[in-house]
């Protein structure tokens, strides 16, 4: 039997790269190639594809792959905790544990400018790639919040005056540090998630169950 | 000249000659198979006033558009065809001796999330039982399922089967806080059972009983799982077992029991299924008894009814054929 059973698992490049590729390892696949090759993308041999975290649920979700893993701020960000809305469409089976992060509300520090502009103006700016997770925080603490999306480093956005605020994920907090911002509340921590397709979930039970106890195992 | 590019909503589509061919043939089947079993087909209409709609739960898959007539009346498109016949068994059928039998091929409208490439409109095929209690009227209508998508030719499909009263039973059973219960059914229709997890574990519930919760919804399988859990969801698991053993061999051969199936429709109270194919990476339809629905349009009758989606299930025969998707185990 092969470690994954036949499994296709979409895997995380980026952070969540070298502790899934471990875990993997761990589990008793061949891991070499996919540490040797970092521009190779499908090695279908060993049933790993890999892609960017937010592409993950995609791929489980169209079956392409059976399993993934990702990171629950993608998970949030694709699928908002909204009372009502429906997920995004695959099961969250298991806390791996690893790549722990949390979603922050920053601002720069002295008087949170932020918490100023909401007083003064009604409304404060914010930025931040995760444009679902910050309106919904807003929305479910009651305040007036002008979400600004932006692709690249957030941490410019309140530098230069655009916003009073941003929304980020920040492991350490060593990058908000080096821009002079400080975390003003915890939204939400973050770690990596095992996500299945729901179709795979019922025809292959079998694989993905026993996947499940060797990884609470390991 | 340059071409002019008019556009039309996301989530629609204009079919052309040769995909209403393909389609045509799938629904031409699916009726004779409807017709023969005596489900007689009915059409209504796409709009109905909101306020009839709304008596019924719909939950997550209510309405999502609407207008107004030359009235100021707030009109909706439909969103299944389950809602609209329970209203036609109530209206027209009033003192009918059942059980009444319908069927359809209808178009209903579904709100989408934006960039997901999901339907706003959706070609559903499906029947209605009414006044068939269960297990009789949930066996044969999982036998019409299974000779449906026989008849189109779909070969690896499998049925999913559960309980909508399973959870809220098993959470009663082992003492969960009245007011814990409903964002647990939250997570578990989310599939989300780390979130489950996690406000379990917020709950003061024994070790044992906290296990149950998380474990019981991810059991599915053959037969045997219905065996294991027998002694903790009695009820369910007996229901389950009643219908199980009035199905014919080959279609009990496509059952998978599925503890944790909870279905986005807010109206189901008992036994709920779901169609899948290793050709398609998400369920090709589903349906379940809705014995409180036809009670709220004034004709008090348990009822079980199907719906497929028609463009579902053409993707999955094209995916069958070319041998993509997972091989059965």
């Amino acid at each position: 039997m092969t470690p994954l059973d036949g499994l296709t698992i979409a895997v995380p490049r980026g952070a969540l790269f070298d502790p899934t590729v471990r875990l993997l390892a761990d589990l008793g696949l061949d891991t070499s190639e996919l540490r040797a090759n970092d521009r190779k993308l499908l090695f279908e041999e060993i049933g790993v594809i890999t892609m960017r975290p937010s592409d993950v649920p995609t791929y489980v979700q169209s079956g392409a792959a059976d399993i993934g893993i990702t990171g629950k701020d993608v998970l949030l960000e694709q699928a908002s905790g909204r009372p009502g809305e429906r997920g995004g469409g695959v099961y969250e089976l298991l806390d791996l544990d690893y790549g722990a992060c949390t979603m922050v509300l920053a601002s720069k520090r002295g008087p949170d400018p932020a918490r100023e502009a909401l007083r003064r103006l009604g409304v404060m700016r914010v930025a931040t790639k995760y444009p679902r997770i910050a309106a919904t925080h807003f929305e479910q603490t009651g305040r007036q919040a002008e979400i600004v999306e932006v692709k690249g480093s957030v941490e410019l956005a309140p530098l230069t005056g655009m916003v009073e605020a941003i929304v980020d994920l920040t492991a350490t907090g060593t990058t908000l540090r080096e821009h002079d911002l400080v975390v003003r509340e915890e939204i939400v921590r973050c770690t990596a998630r095992l996500i299945a397709n729901p179709v795979a979930h019922k025809l292959r039970a079998g694989a993905i169950d026993g996947l499940l106890e060797r990884l609470r195992a390991v | 000249m340059a071409t002019m590019i008019h556009p039309i909503p996301s989530g629609t589509r204009d079919v052309l000659p040769d995909e209403t061919r393909e389609v045509r043939a799938i629904t031409d089947a699916l009726r004779r198979v409807f017709e023969s079993a005596r489900f007689g087909e009915v059409y209504t209409p796409a709009l109905e006033y909101e306020s009839v709609l709304a008596r019924a739960d719909m939950a997550e898959a209510a309405p999502a558009y609407r207008v107004f007539d030359e009235a100021g009346a707030t009109l909706v498109l439909r969103s299944d065809m389950t809602v609209p016949i329970a209203r036609v068994v109530a209206t027209r059928y009033p003192t009918a001796e059942p059980p009444l039998r319908f069927c359809y091929l209808a178009h209903c409208y579904r709100g989408v999330p934006p960039q997901r490439a999901q339907p706003r409109e959706l070609l559903q095929a499906g029947v209605e039982l009414v006044g068939a209690p269960a297990p009789g009227g949930t066996a044969e209508v999982l036998a019409v399922l299974c000779a449906a998508l026989d008849a189109v030719g779909l070969a690896a499909y499998r049925i999913g089967l559960g309980d909508a009263s399973l959870y809220p039973s098993l959470m009663r059973g082992l003492g969960v806080p009245r007011e814990a219960r409903s964002s647990l059914l939250v997570a578990l229709a989310r599939r989300d059972f780390v979130g489950l997890g996690e406000q379990l574990a917020a709950l003061e519930l024994s070790p044992e009983s906290r296990a149950l919760l998380l474990e019981v919804p991810q059991r599915r399988g053959a037969p045997d799982v219905l065996e294991a859990s027998a002694p903790v969801v009695a009820d369910a698991a007996a229901n389950m077992r009643a219908v199980y053993e009035l199905l014919p061999a080959e279609v009990a051969a496509r059952v998978i029991f599925d503890l944790g199936l909870v279905r986005s429709i807010g109206y189901y109270t008992g036994a709920v299924f779901e169609v899948y194919d290793p050709a398609l990476g998400s369920p090709i339809g589903g349906g379940g008894r809705y014995d409180d629905l036809l009670g709220r349009y004034g004709r008090d009758l348990p009822a079980v009814g199907f719906a497929l989606g028609v463009e579902r299930l053409h993707v999955a025969l094209f995916g069958e054929e070319r041998g993509t998707g997972a091989s059965l185990p």
